[in-house]
């Protein structure tokens, strides 16, 4: 078991440098904390004084007095009165207004009618900052309360092709922190040993290639691991960010979509000759990772040629994968096709990078 | 084979893209010996150890290291050498002990074993009160004892050492030289290179590499005497002019001054090369003080050996 003994040297001497090279080390927990935050408090923020607009069509003092109840929220500035549903609509698609308050003739009547809503919310739903925020302006008490009793207000909203939340955000992100990190530090890892010639000694001794490369990415594995599992329990929570899935599914994908990256980081390190271009190259990957993968915006919604290069991203596959099992409860089987695009990038980036990561200085 | 040779090489040939950083070296490096490889900076001494490591694939050639044919034996000779590098290779963000540590664990050095070599070793290289520190924190000596115990941890029998003393100063330069020579007696080959000539005139056996070509190679003592120049030491009031007077002859290959006296290397056709040199720097008018011939020196056969355009001069004479 010589073998073990050396891939166990390699690694735990990893391990060691890591903890004393402090920023690094910091690095793979305040990276992800620090993410998790801008992305999840960037979209659950609470925007105040959006536009508004009120279509008023009873005119009555109770209705003067909901508008002004709303009013006093903050969360909505009133800009227009108009006197239609349309001139409304209107307001909204020309960017004027974000949202709509529609309050029909028979508002007053309507009121004490706990069968229906009062009125109208029309939300402008292509900014999920907006839509949240408008949102929490049904809740304004009506005059008879009744369990179960629809809101006041019936909320439409508009333009939203796919919507978003926190929610939809925090699984993503583990993927950009895992494509961020293992991508990263096994590139640079190797890369820093072949410049500081620490590589030159080693490859003289009896290692073998594989154990290398294996002693070398067990401790990202474990941390990449530590790192997602540290996303999901802020995203609970912070963000209350369901688990609808099965949790073994979930931690199967982010196993394959680490092993993935740091083949990717080996792949990296074979072709960089020093630690700014291994840098650079993992840029090149994680920038259209975000831009592209439908983490940042919907894959529909991307130009053809966008949608072609984000299929080969894993991030892409990785996306729809957790989504899936964290958000939507499905099943490892039914993501087969996305499964099965992760593990054809697996083979090949760890093809590519055990045939040209030779045991010479060649 | 001859079981007497440590490394045989024939026609060993390094490219990189146009550049031959190696040309055609033949080494015979016998067994439980110090062999040298004297040359200047780019002459393709660490091309050739690395080759000779099986680091770099030959681009022509054979070598034979302790019986291994290089390159395709190259795994079965790991554990049989060692090898220092040129430039400090350990980890700077490591201690002493876990470099050592580290090291005899990627031999595979049972633990047991591994304690000991570790404690032998420290030990022997002066490295037990350095244990604790930081490799990146040693001065150059220690760094080297450092270099050189890491090397010996799996008790190599060949070792190859890449200028080991160039950031030492000289006292401990010449501890490490008679540490060189305790493992000698114990039976490890061990191939140094070097450009200081003192350390090169230690050496059993040396060869001068020049451009990536062997110039010449032998015993210290055999290439002082088979050098191929007359060496004649002259005393002058008028030093540097003399000096250029004789570096116009075509039949003087070099002219180095020490001190007040110049130590000139004429061509080997020169018969009488003393009256030779004595009668051109009084026909430029200057005084010769005293001129005599002088056994070579380790320095005067390796410039005798490296001049650039001897053949050039050679024709010139002729
Ligand atoms: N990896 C390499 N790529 C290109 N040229 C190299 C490489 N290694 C060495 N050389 C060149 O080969 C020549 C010999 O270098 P080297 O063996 O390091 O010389 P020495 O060790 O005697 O100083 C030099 O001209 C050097 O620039
Ligand atoms: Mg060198």
């Amino acid at each position: 078991m010589k073998f073990l003994h050396r891939i166990g040297a390699v690694a735990a001497k990893e391990v060691r440098q890591l903890r004393r090279d402090r920023l690094s080390f910091g690095m793979i927990v305040a990276l992800p904390i620090m993410q998790l935050l801008l992305f999840g408090y960037a979209i659950n923020m609470d925007p105040r004084h959006l536009s508004a607009a009120v279509a008023d069509l009873s005119g009555t003092a109770a209705s003067r007095q909901y508008v002004h109840d709303l009013a006093q929220s903050q969360v909505i500035d009133i800009k227009h009165q108009v006197g239609s549903a349309e001139a409304l609509e209107a307001l909204m698609r020309a960017g004027q207004v974000s949202v709509g308050i529609y309050l029909p003739p028979d508002f007053e009547r309507r009121l004490a009618q706990p069968d229906r809503a009062a009125g109208q919310l029309l939300i402008d739903g292509s900014d999920t900052v907006v839509q949240a925020a408008a949102a929490s302006l049904v809740s304004p008490a009506r005059t008879a309360p009744v369990a179960d009793a629809p809101p006041t207000l019936e909320i439409r909203t508009y333009y939203n092709p796919e919507r978003r939340s926190p929610v939809n955000t925090v699984p993503g992100l583990i993927g950009i922190i895992l494509t961020m990190t293992m991508t990263l530090f096994t590139a640079v890892a190797i890369v820093r040993e072949r410049e500081r010639g620490n590589l030159e000694l080693l490859i003289t001794t009896p290692i073998r290639s594989w154990e290398l490369m294996v002693a070398k990415i067990l401790p990202y594995i474990f941390i990449g691991l530590v790192q997602a599992s540290l996303i999901f329990w802020l995203g609970d929570s912070l963000f209350r960010v369901p688990m609808r899935g099965d949790w073994l599914d979930a931690y199967a994908v982010i196993l394959l979509f680490i092993v993935a990256n740091l083949a990717l980081g080996l792949m990296i390190s074979t072709l960089a000759s020093n630690q700014f271009q291994a840098m650079q190259m993992t840029f090149f990957i994680l920038l259209p990772s975000i831009l592209l993968s439908g983490f940042m915006f919907p894959f529909d919604g991307m130009p053809r040629a966008a949608q072609w290069i984000a299929e080969v991203l894993p991030m892409t596959h990785f996306m729809r994968l957790i989504r899936g099992i964290v958000l939507r409860g499905a099943e490892l089987g039914e993501l087969r096709g996305e499964l099965a695009a992760l593990g054809a990038f697996l083979a090949i980036a760890l093809t590519v990078a055990v045939r040209r990561f030779d045991k010479t200085l060649d | 084979m001859n079981e007497g040779l440590a490394i045989r090489t024939r026609g060993l040939t390094r490219d990189f893209g146009a550049l031959r950083a190696v040309d055609h070296v033949d080494l015979d490096v016998p067994r439980s010996r110090i062999y040298g490889f004297l040359g200047p900076n780019g002459s393709g001494k660490s091309t050739t150890i690395r080759m000779l490591c099986g680091l770099l694939t030959p681009t022509e050639g054979s070598a034979t290291v302790l019986g291994h044919a290089i390159p395709a034996e190259a795994e079965a000779l790991r554990r049989k050498v060692g090898y220092m590098t040129q430039k400090f290779s350990l980890y700077e963000d490591l201690t002493v002990r876990e470099n050592l540590d580290f090291m005899a664990e990627v031999y595979a050095l049972r633990r047991a074993r591994k304690r000991d070599r570790v404690d032998t070793i420290s030990e022997r290289y002066g490295l037990t009160r350095l244990l604790g520190q930081r490799a990146g924190t040693l001065s150059g000596g220690q760094k080297q004892r450092l270099a050189l115990g890491a090397a010996l941890l799996h008790d190599p029998e060949l070792l190859f050492l890449d200028e080991p003393t160039s950031a030492v100063d000289p006292e401990n330069r010449r501890a490490f030289w008679e540490s060189l020579f305790d493992l000698v007696e114990a039976g490890t080959t061990i191939l140094v290179s070097t450009h200081y000539m003192d350390e090169a005139e230690r050496c059993h056996e040396l060869a001068i590499l020049d451009q990536g070509r062997l110039a010449a190679s032998g015993s210290p003592q055999d290439l002082a005497r088979d050098i191929d120049a007359r060496v004649v030491l002259l005393r002058t009031d008028r030093p540097r002019s003399a000096g250029k007077a004789l570096h116009a002859e075509p039949w003087v290959l070099s002219v180095a001054q020490v001190g007040n006296e110049l130590r000139v290397l004429a061509d080997k056709a020169q018969e009488d090369a003393v009256a030779a040199v004595a009668a051109r720097v009084r026909a430029a008018g200057y005084e010769v003080a005293h001129c005599e011939s002088v056994p070579a020196s380790l320095e005067d056969v390796f410039v005798a050996a490296t001049l650039p355009n001897r053949t050039a001069r050679r024709e010139r004479a002729a």
